[in-house]
Order: C-alpha cells, then structure tokens, then sequence
C-alpha cells in the first residue's frame, strides 16, 4: 500500500502543504505567513493532524524560506524550481516549457535538449509582490485590478525590470488621468514582458507551456496577457489546478524517495520548536526604555504650529496646495501664520476631485469677513491643480519646503524631506539652497515601500512602525534599493527574525538609504547643524529616531511634518497681491474628464492626456515639448545642440557612386553616434551601399528586447538589439560596429578607453541575436587613433573581399577622417554660437553632460527640449569641453575613459562662467558614472556651483526630471536674489 | 594631470617602521607572499575581518554603484584603521591593480579618497601594478623578489586545487584544510631562503602532492562544481559569502581555476595589444619573453599533478587561449575578459559541466564575457549547467544559496544518470 508523503513550500509570503498518497492529492493548503514561518507552518501541519490522525509521513521542505527551517529540523529540502520540474516531468511530460510565478520570484524551465532551468536575477521586478505593490497604487484589491485590466482599451510602455522603475512610470500616468483599466492591464504587460524579456533571454517559447504559481492561478487577466503575447493557443497554454501548489506536491514526491517515514505529531513539534539557527546581523535597539521614549517624545513636540480655527476666522487666509505624487495635502493659514485648516491624504489617483473638495470644504466655513488673500501650489501636480483652479502661483517644492523649514528654524542649514515616492535633500547656505539631492528612481527606500511591506505583513503601517519601537533585536537589512531590502527581509525570516525586529531593522534601512546613497554623507558633521526632518514618513517615530541614531544628534521634526510642503505654499501665497482663485460658485460646478490621445506633432508621438474642465478649459500633460501646448511656449527657437547634433546626424548625405551591391548598415547607437561621420564617409568613398538606423523609439528597443542577456546593462546597450534586428530586415548584407577598446584620443586625460559595454558590445550581440548569423556581422578591433594601422585593418577587412586596392582604401580612410573632424570642428562651433547667443540673450546655459549617445531621444527622453522649455540654451558637452580656460583641472580619480574626461572639462567650464550651468545625464546601469558623479560632482561644488543629476532609463517619467530642473532654477533665483 | 594626483609615497624610512596592510582575497597565496616578503624586513599583514560592518562601513565611503569588491576592499581598510588595532600614523595599505579600461583601475583612486573623507589622508597606499603606474622608493621588489613572488602563486595555486580535491572524499572531516594551512605555514618561512631554481619549487610541489595524497579518502562521487567569474568575488570568502565552504557542505568539489592564469592573461592582453592596435611597441618584445617565460614554467608545473596521475591538473595557458575561438575574440581585455569565458570552456574540457559564474552586481565586462556569453555557451554545449550569482551589499546569501541549490540539483541528477549509464 502506498503511504503518505508530505510536501512543504514555504514561500516569501506563503507556506503551502500537500498530503499526497499514491498520486491522489489528500489535502492541500496554503496561508499567508506573514513572517511567523515556523508558527505558520505547525499550524497547518496541525490541520493534517486533526483531519488524517497520527498518521506516519514521508516529508520534504521547499521554498526560498523553507531553506532555513529545513536546516534547523533536518527535514529534507529539495530547491523549488526542481520540484517543480519534479511534478511536470510525471503530469505534463510533454511540456516544453514552464513559466511560475510566487511572491517575490519568476522562474522558467526549459525542457528539450537538456533541462534549463532559470531564476530571476537578484534585480528583477515582474513578480506577485510587484503586482501586490502597483494594486496598492491603484488603490484597488489585487482581484480588482484583475477585473479592470480585462477592460482595457490601450496599454501604456511600463518599465518593467524593476517595480520601483514601474512605479515611476505609473504614478505619472494616474497623476495625469489615465484609465485605471489601462493601467492595469500595462502592469500585466509588463509583467509578461519582464518574465521573458528577463527570463527566456532569447530562447523561444513555444510548444505546450505550463503556467504554474498563485498569481498565475488567480489573476485571468495575467493569464490572458501571457497568452496572446506568447500567441499559445488553448492547447498549448496549459494552468492546471495544481498550479499553486506545484512545488509543495515536488516537494512530496522528492520525500518519496528520500525521506523516513515519520509520524506527523514529531514532526509538527520538531518544525514548532525548531530553533533559528542564526540571526542576521543586528543592530542597537532603536529605545532601551518606555522612558527614553517618552523623552523623545516630549522634545519633538516642542517643534509645533499654532493651531487656529477656520470658522469665525476675520480677516485674509492664504492657501496653500501641496499636490504629490501619491498624497495630496492642504494647509490654511492666517495672517499670523496660525494653522486654520489642514488636509493630508491619498490623492487616489485624482487629485482635482480631492482639491475641489477640499477647497469647498474650505469655502464652507469661511465666515463672510474672512476672504482669500492668496493661494500657490507645489508638487508633481502643480500645473494641473494650477491650471484647473486658477491657483494664483506654483511653487517649486525646494522653495516650498524651505519657506516651511525656515519658519520652525530661522537658521535651517539642512532639510531632508521623505515622503511616499521622493527622498529629498536641500543644503542651505548664507540663506540660499547651495544643494539639491533627489533619489534616484531605483534607490526609492521611502515611506510607500514602507507602507506595501506592512501590508504584505498584515498591517497597518502605523502599528507596524509602533511594533518597531522597542524591538529587541532589530535585524540590519542593507541599504540598497527596495528590491534589494525585500530579499534582506526574505533572509531575517529564515534566520527567525521577529516583526518587531524586521520593523525596526526597515526603518534603520530607509533612514541609511537616505544618508549614503541620496545624500552621499560620509559623517553627521557634513549635513549641518540645524536639521528640519520632515515629509509624512518622519510621522513615523521608528524613523526619526533611527535617524538621530545614524546621525549622532538631535533633530528638528515639526508637528505638521507631512503638510510641510503645503504649509510652505501657504507661507508662499502670502505674497500674492490678489487673489484670483476660483470662486465658491464656479467651484461647485467644476467637472473634469481625462482623455487619452496621441500627439501627431511629430515622429515621437507622445501619448498625451488632455484633461478639459467643465469651463471650456484644458490642460494637456505627456508632452515632451511646447509643440501641442503652444501658446505658452516659444522656446522652441533656442539653440540646442542636441538638436544640431541628431539633425547633423540623420542628415548625412552619401557624395560618392555606389559601386558595389552590397550594403552596409551601420546601427546608430553607442560609439556609432560620434563616430558616424567617420564610418559613413569611409563607406561611401568605398562605394558600399549603406544604411544608418534611426534615432530609436520605443518600437526598437521592443524589437530586440528578448534577445537581451543582461538586464542590468545600460539602455543605450539594450537598445543596440533593436537596431542590428531593423538593420537586418532593411536587407542588409553586413553589420558594422567595431570592437574599440580605445576611444578617440582626444589628448589631456590619463588614457582614452571606451567602457566596457561600449567597446564590446558587438561580442554579446553576436553571441545573443541569432539573426545576425544570417549577414556579415562586421566587429573588427580597430585602432581609430593609428590611421596606418586603421588603412591596414581596412584594406584586411575589405581589399581582397571586394577587389579594393590598397591606394582606394588608403584615400578613403583619410576621407573619412577629414569628415569626422568636420563634424567635430561643427559642434564645437555650434556650441560657440549658442553661447554668444545666450549671452547676447540674457539666458542661461544648461550643459546636459552625457555621452555622445545621449543625444538619442529615446535614451534621453527628449530632456534637451524639456530644458529648453524651461528658457535654457542647451548644449552638450563636447560642444564646450574645450572652452574650459583652466587646462589641468586636477582630477582626482583615473581619468581614463575619453567620454568621462570631457564630463570634467566640462564642469571645470561651467565652474569658470556665471551663466553656464550643467546637468549630468547618467543612464541606470553605468557602471564608470559611479565614479564620475562624485568627480564631476566634486569639481562643481568645490567652484561653488550645484550639481544636478538626472539619472535615465527605459523609464519615461519627465515630472521628476522637471522637478529637478526647476529646484535648480529656483535656487539659482534665489542665490542671485541674496546677491 | 597626473601630478596633481598627490599621493604618499612609501619611503624607505617606512618602511624600517610601518605596518603594511594587506586585504584579504586568497588567504593561502596572500599568507605565502606576506611571509616572504616579511622575511625581506616588510611587517605585512593580511585582513581577516570579515563581520558584516565590513560592507557597511563601505558604503559610507565609496558610492553605493561602486562595484562590490571596492566597496568591500574599502570597507576591510577602513575598518582595521578605525579599530585601534593599528597605530594609523604607522599604517600603509597596499593593493594590487590590474588597470585597463574596466572602473577596477579606479580602486586606487577611490581608496584615496575615502581615506581623505575618512581622515587619514596621511596614510600611504601602494599600489602593485604590472603597469607600474606610481613609485614607491620603500617598496621596490628586487628580479628575485618578484620570481619568488611568481613562485608563491604557483604553490598557492596547487594547494588550493589539492585542498579542493581532497577534501569532500576526506573520511577525516578537516584534514584536507589542515594540512594545507600547515604546508602555507611552512612555505612561508622557507620561500624566501631558497634558490631560484625550478627545479626546486617542482621538488617541493611533488612533496606537497604527495602529503595530500596520504589524507584518507572514501570512494564516494561528488558532484564537481566550477567556480569563475570577477577575481575578488571568485577567490575572496568575504565577496562570495563563503562560496567554497558552501559548496563543500553541499557535499560538492569546488574546482577554482587558479590565480595564475589571470597574470598569463594580463600578460597577453599586452601582447593582443600590439597584435590588434599597434601598441606597446617598445616593451612588446618584453611581454613576450615574460609570457613564454610563465608559460613555459606553468607547462612544468601542470605536468608535476599529471604525471602523478591522481589529481587533475589544469589546462595551460596556450591551450586556454585556442578554446575560445568562435566565442570571444581575445581583444576583449577589460576586467577578466575574454578569460572569463575561457575558465568555463576550460572547465567543461575537464569534465566539470557544472559552473557557478560569481560576479559583482552591475559589472561591466561581465555583461559582455560572463552573462553575454550564456547563450553561445549553452548553445554548444547543452549538458552545461551554470548559475550566473551576483554579489552585492544588498543581495542575500539566502537568495544566492538558492539558486546555487538549482544548480546543485541539476548536477546531482546528471550524475546520477551518468552513472546509470555507466552501470549499463
């Protein structure tokens, strides 16, 4: 007779059981944990108990939390994706391919040829808790956002590698009224897009797949997007019933073979009393005592408005509107700068309806002697807001925030400001911000990851950060990014960490997360003396208290922490003469609806969202330029050498016959987009026939997405796949990007290098896009700076193939040379005009510092229009790099690769002239920028200018990189102000 | 621009007095080298601390994007000076640099200033470099003192792979380690009063094999497990969180490629420097004497294991160099290179399919040589079995484990089978 085996899957959220006799399924289960693994998992293993008596058991553990308990008990563990393979192997043993889904991990297994198994690499998006996270975004069950994204009209490009990178990319799509429906059925697509992208890494999948996993069991919606992406047909797209529990059911048929029976009530004691058998690294607990807390407690609320009362109010009240991007908030204040009303709340995806309300709300209990003296708005949203409610002036948040801060400590010297999605910092200098420092989008350790952790625990966040307090243990978890600190909690858990202790040790980590990797502070003593700390995430006294500990001493945190932001725009709006916002009237009959389009101004096709309001108005956001919003543009007429550039560029024209009938495509992308001129004017003088790719899109990079090995490399790199895969469809014959380790010597740095990704990437794309194999891939190493040696390699690559003699060769490299310093010698020139141009125009002058490829509007997202909307002349760096007078700039790393080098030069320029500013365009993922952020970083700040970064990817949110650029306009205000 | 780049030189006076600080990256070659260097009047001392601060301290000094191995090597540096163990106004720090176009180059840079952010600006850094970037008038290695140091990299290189060998099959838990720590013991001490002579180093080489060959072994098969990838993250504990042990207690034979090759190939991306782009026209004909200097002592050295016949020995250098045609050209030079994916070739010619890729989130050439070449890997050779693990600040060793567990069990089976087979 058969006997019974037991599986056990103890997953980052769940812990799953199967009962299983012979191949009859007894019983199976599954719960959420909630951290509680080894009290989680005796309890289900009690139900068995009590259904099945003291039965004798064969049992196994899986699952990337089981990997503890297993350790501890000795019962046997087998690794989840093999028992997986287990159960396919016996059921479906003609599946070609398995996809799961869990928690926090996305597995494929190929079969045919040898097994392949893959798991997510550590930084990789796509999974149940990427889709729990962007449900609480919507605000909406996870079991309703199922439901809507069936009712999806359009789908909007969401990154989709990292959850933290696709919440950058939703939230503005909400704050801009996008249809949830939309929304949510874009999350499914990126999802789906994630997991092969990330996963099969060019490997097809096709034949009968088998969808394994709870997400993939529940969510039909998922299901469906995974279907039609992988165009299965109903036979072939196979989720069977067993589908959550498959690894729990691996799991009993490995204790089949492995394991002893034993009875069921030994077992459940020995995983009940099993002990953790090490604790992660642990940190000080955040109070010893309920009175050290109560100390605390009692000096903070020293920092605290006056509060007044709105109704019965005499006199003028000014308002202030701090729109968000997850909250939206509101402050009233009166002439004395009392508090009359306040409002701190989810913005649900529509911050107008919350507004409205709001200021009606407002106007309700204003007495008849009371009128509005002045309103301002702040925030991501605060041209919407403005232009819906005529709200008399915009505020930028920097200004905002230290109006705020300056009202609670006149002599404020540093603010740090988390709030849910941004982390922001501001260093104050002789009254003035000398430094603005914004997370990045991958470093977001903020109060909504805070927030999606306590919930997928079971909590509310508040109780969560109470249970924090007076953990005894606190476990340190790091303090990378969001996905990083997930799989530190995954490792507590195993450890047998506490949720008092996983509590406090979540906030030590958002408050080092802020320090070293925002405000890159090496000491306390760097910040300042008088620290404001505020945003709604310091509300949370686990936080703050975490804070004063990393920091060495006391702290500012105002009572309204969370309406700063509001309260400065009140204090703000005080300088309005008159107020012009709208009446209680009008108010009460505002209606607003959102609607999709898309932009037919130019090839980029921006999706816009034109929100009208119920007066005939409206306001269109999405747009990358002034073109659908004319009226208040006229930008569009200053220089832009990123404009210059690509115009260059795209408009090379070959003046040579065509005398062979074989073409040569040339991708536009990495090294190519310097070295175009120089190619293109060699194969022409050769009499190829040629092709240059486009300036990317979005289309492009789709098209070779799922032939990418590394998801890690930069985007610039990433899009490479796309263009080599139109190049091919455009028929033709041969495929030129040479291996260049070394890059122009451009004389003056330590040595010329290209990176790695930019000399090489030929080698991956060889390797990885099998359609290559079906043209000559050309990737010669060349030496560009030897042009002996280049005529040599040339003639090798060419002469004898296409019956070329050496003297041809000879002239047409020394063409092309001649060609790639007109180019060169253009640009500079051009950056010479735009700034005479500037100067003659009273107009500032904005370096957007990147590399040559960052002029792609795909990679750069269009910024130097935004910039230029903005009334800065935009130039880039290697149009002025050789304007800068002082010649050795000291730099303080290797300054080997020619690309960076010019990124000093030019921030030793920008440091030399008054009306010159620069801005460091840094793609996600570059590796050689770790160490060129600091330098340039270092070179600006030292010649007393601001550093901004912008850091870029596949994501296409502008509202944070216009955040930026206006914190720099605003502070430039205000330091010319002071003078 | 490069004078500006003030640093400290290590003086002769220093070294009558100061301490020099090692990091820790192969413990075993790393104790040979300090010994003998000692033996020449340098006080030197490997790191050993390895707590989880180490990290921490870190991030607090180099930019969190950094690659892994610098914030790590910071971090150990740091750390030790804080630690009050060290008088820091008698402390220097020395690290080796490979150069080349990988951000690797910049460790040095970076150490520096983070010393100046952490307030010991004072404190020296020398720098190894076959590039011979910086002078330091207090550490210069004499032709014998650099032959020896060769010498220690190929002891280091066996013991490690014998120790390796041996110990999974040991019956006597232990003995495999012991008795290579107490060889690493003895070499140290005697390296430096020996000759110069090879044939010397052979001699001792076939003592070591034979002392390992005494260790009492059972006949169990194990599951044989490659280990390459980035150099600190494939041979420092402190990087990979205890890799080799890992494997081990898995019931696995680690097999780590030595630390040689990676010279051979330092070596030889000069002379493909030349090949390929002209350069190094000078000192090219140098680099070629070295390589076939290394390459011919590395042959005589591989023979020793094989003749023996009872270990496995490594592939040579040339015959790495001919594997990896139709993969990756040899051009590729940054960081391990084109070496990275030839470790893998080369492990598969040995039979040992199945691979952990060790490399530090976010590393460039390992885009292109490690996880690029996954596929033209696998490709070809379908019964390969490797596992791509980043190492990071942030990264788990739970998450880490896991997915060399899948690996693990992939192999297991295909041993199984194997022997199946065989059985039939």
């Amino acid at each position: 007779m058969d006997s019974y085996s037991l599986g056990i899957d103890i997953g980052s959220t769940t812990a799953k059981v199967v009962l299983r006799k012979g191949e009859k399924t007894e019983f199976e289960k599954y719960e959420r944990h909630n951290s509680a693994v080894r009290e989680k998992t005796a309890e289900l293993l009690n139900e068995v108990l009590k259904r099945f008596g003291d039965i004798e058991v064969r049992c196994a553990i899986s699952g990337s939390a089981g990997l503890g308990l297993s350790e501890e008990t000795g019962i046997s563990f087998t690794q989840e994706v093999y028992a997986e393979g287990e159960v396919v192997k016996r059921k479906e043993p003609d599946a070609s391919c398995v996809i799961e889904l869990g928690g926090e991990d996305a597995k494929i297994i190929f079969y045919g040829g040898g097994t392949d198994e893959r798991m997510n690499g550590s930084c990789a998006g796509g999974t149940g808790a990427f889709i729990d996270q962007m449900a609480t975004l919507l605000d909406v069950s996870v079991d309703k956002l199922d439901e809507m994204s069936l009712k999806a009209e359009k789908l909007y490009p969401i990154a989709s590698r990292c959850g933290v990178f696709a919440k950058t990319d939703v939230q503005p799509l909400l704050n801009q009224g996008a249809r949830k429906e939309d929304v949510a059925a874009s999350i499914y697509k990126a999802v789906v897009n994630q997991t092969i992208a990330g996963l099969a890494r060019g490997k097809k999948i096709e034949g009968k797949v088998l969808f394994l996993g709870g997400p993939l069991f529940y969510l039909k919606g998922l299901r469906a997007s995974f279907k039609e992406t992988l165009a299965l047909s109903d036979e072939n797209a196979v989720f069977p019933d067993y589908g959550r529990f498959a690894v729990a059911l691996g799991a009993s048929y490995f204790a089949e073979k492995t394991a002893e029976p034993t009875l069921l009530s030994k077992l459940t004691e020995k995983i009940r009393n099993a002990k953790p058998i090490k604790i992660s690294a642990e940190i000080r607990p955040l109070f010893e005592s309920e009175e050290e807390y109560e100390e605390f407690k009692a000096r903070h609320l020293k920092d605290s408005v006056k509060i007044g009362e709105l109704k019965g109010y005499k006199g003028k009240i000014y308002i202030g509107v701090d729109c968000g991007s997850t909250t939206t908030k509101l402050a009233v204040i009166s002439e004395d700068k009392e508090l009359l009303y306040s409002y701190y709340g989810s913005n649900r995806g529509n911050p107008l309806e919350i507004v409205k309300s709001r200021l009606l709300d407002i106007y309700g209990a204003l007495s008849p002697e009371a009128e509005v003296g002045g309103s301002a708005v702040t925030g991501y949203g605060e041209e919407l807001i403005k232009n819906a409610f005529r709200v008399d002036e915009g505020v930028v948040e920097t200004i905002a925030h230290y109006t705020a801060a300056k009202f609670f400590r006149p002599e404020v010297d540093f603010i740090l400001d988390i709030g849910g999605q941004d982390i922001k910092c501001f260093k104050i200098k002789n009254g003035a911000i000398d430094g603005i420092m914004l997370n990045e989008a991958c470093s977001s350790g903020c109060g909504s990851f805070l927030e999606t952790f306590a919930r997928a625990l079971g909590y509310e966040i508040a109780d969560f950060a109470k249970l924090g307090l007076f953990a005894k243990h606190p476990v340190n978890l790091g303090s990378r990014c969001t996905v990083f600190m997930n799989s530190s909690v995954k490792q507590a858990q195993k450890d047998g960490a506490s949720v008092e202790d996983i509590s406090a040790g979540l906030s030590s980590s958002v408050v080092k997360n802020a320090i070293y990797k925002v405000i890159r502070a090496n000491s306390a003593s760097e910040l300042g003396k008088n620290v404001v700390v505020q945003g709604g995430t310091f509300y949370n006294d686990a936080v703050l208290r975490a804070f004063e500990r990393e920091l060495g001493f006391d702290v500012i945190r105002p009572d309204i922490a969370g309406l700063m932001g509001a309260y400065g725009a009140a204090l703000y709006a005080m300088k309005v003469e008159k107020s012009d916002l709208m009446g209680r009237e009008e108010l009460e009959n505002f209606t607003h609806t959102a609607k999709s389009v898309l932009c037919n101004g130019c090839q980029n096709h921006c999706h816009l969202t034109v929100n009208s309001f119920g007066n005939g108005k409206s306001y269109i956001s999405g747009n990358y330029c002034e073109k659908p919003v004319a009226q208040n543009g006229g930008f569009d007429r200053l220089p832009d050498l990123y404009d210059e550039k690509r115009k260059f560029l795209t408009g090379l024209k070959r003046s040579f016959c065509q005398d062979k009938n074989y073409k040569i495509g040339i991708p536009l992308c990495l090294g190519n987009y310097e070295l175009l001129p120089l190619w293109f004017s060699l194969f022409d003088r050769l009499g190829f026939d040629l092709s240059v790719s486009p300036i990317s899109d979005r289309k492009i990079y789709e098209r070779g997405q799922f032939t990418i090995p590394s998801d890690t490399a930069c985007y610039p790199a990433k899009i490479m796949h796309g263009h080599v895969l139109k190049l091919i469809d455009e028929g033709c014959d041969g495929i030129f990007y040479p291996c260049l380790p070394y890059n122009v010597d451009d004389k003056g740095s330590d040595n010329h290098y290209n990176c790695p990704v930019v000399a090489y990437y030929s080698e991956l794309l060889a390797g990885n896009v099998e359609e290559l194999s079906k043209v000559d891939f050309l990737y010669p190493y060349l030496n560009i700076n030897d042009k002996k040696q280049l005529k040599k390699e040339i003639y090798s690559l060419f002469g004898n193939k296409f019956s070329i003699p050496k003297q041809t060769v000879d002239t047409a490299v020394d063409h092309a040379f001649e060609k790639y310093d007109e180019y060169r010698e253009f640009v500079r020139k051009k950056g010479e005009e735009s700034l005479s141009y500037a100067r003659k125009n009273h107009l500032k002058v904005l370096i957007l510092a990147g590399r040559p490829y960052h002029i792609d509007n795909e990679i750069c997202h269009n910024i130097d229009k935004l910039a230029r909307s903005l009334g800065f002349v935009v130039v880039s760096e290697d149009s002025v790099y050789h304007l800068a007078r002082k010649k050795d700039i000291g730099v303080k790393v290797l300054n080997q690769w020619t690309y960076h080098s010019r990124l000093y030069k030019a921030a030793q320029f920008a440091v030399e002239n008054d009306d010159v500013e620069l801005c460091q365009l840094v793609s996600f993922g570059c590796g050689v920028d770790a160490i060129t952020t600091d330098e340039v970083r270092r070179i600006l700040e030292t010649g007393g200018k601001l550093y901004t970064q912008l850091k870029i990817d596949e994501i296409t949110n502008l509202g944070s990189v216009k955040i930026r650029l206006r914190s720099l306009i605003g502070a430039l205000k205000e330091r010319e102000n002071k003078r | 621009m490069q004078e500006e780049l003030k640093y400290i030189p290590f003086d002769k006076e220093m070294k009558k007095t100061y301490k020099i600080l090692v990091p820790d990256m192969l413990p075993m070659h790393f104790d040979l080298i300090t010994k003998m260097l000692g033996s020449y009047g340098y006080d030197m001392e490997v790191l050993t601390n390895h707590s989880p601060t180490v990290a921490e301290t870190g991030l607090k000094y180099v930019h969190n994007d950094t690659c892994y191995p610098a914030i790590l090597v910071i971090g150990q540096f740091i750390e030790a000076l804080e630690s009050g163990k060290y008088d820091p106004r008698k402390t220097a720090l020395i690290y080796f640099q490979t150069g080349g176009g990988c951000r690797a180059s910049n460790y040095i840079f970076l150490l520096r200033k983070a010393l100046e952010k952490a307030g010991y600006s004072y404190v020296p850094v020398i720098s190894l470099s076959l590039n011979g970037l910086e002078k330091h008038p207090g550490f210069t290695l004499s032709v014998g003192q650099i032959v020896r140091l060769f010498y220690c990299i190929f002891y280091g290189d066996l013991i490690m792979s014998l120790k390796n060998q041996v110990a999974p099959y040991e019956i006597n838990e232990g003995d495999a380690e012991k008795l290579a720590l107490a060889i690493t013991a003895d070499l140290g001490e005697k390296v430096s009063k020996m000759g110069l002579s090879f044939s010397q180093v052979k001699k001792n080489c076939r003592k070591i094999i034979k002392k390992f060959k005494e260790i009492p072994v059972s006949e169990r098969r194990a599951v044989k497990v490659g280990v390459v990838g980035e150099i600190y993250v494939k041979f420092s504990s402190l990087g990979n969180n205890g890799l080799e042990k890992f494997l081990l207690k898995e019931g696995a034979e680690p097999v780590v490629p030595g630390l040689l090759d990676f010279f051979l190939y330092t070596v030889h991306a000069k002379i493909t420097d030349y090949r390929l782009f002209g350069l190094n026209k000078k000192l090219y004909p140098l680099f070629v004497v070295l390589y076939k200097f290394l390459l011919n002592r590395q042959k005589q050295f591989i023979a020793l294991t094989k003749n023996d016949g009872r270990f496995d020995s490594p592939t040579s250098f040339d015959k790495i160099t001919e594997l990896i045609g139709g993969y990756i050209n040899t051009g590729v030079k940054m960081g391990e290179g084109w070496l990275l994916t030839a470790e893998m070739l080369e492990l598969k010619e040995r039979g040992v399919k199945n691979i952990v890729c060790a490399q530090p989130f976010g590393c460039l050439p390992n885009h292109i040589c490690g996880k690029g070449m996954m596929k033209p890997l696998k490709d070809k050779n379908p019964d390969m079995n490797i596992v791509a693990v980043d190492y990071d600040a942030g990264a788990t060793k739970v998450n880490q484990e896991n997915r060399i567990k899948l690996m693990l069990s992939c192999a297991r089976e295909n041993l199984e089978k194997e022997e199946r087979e065989v059985a039939l």
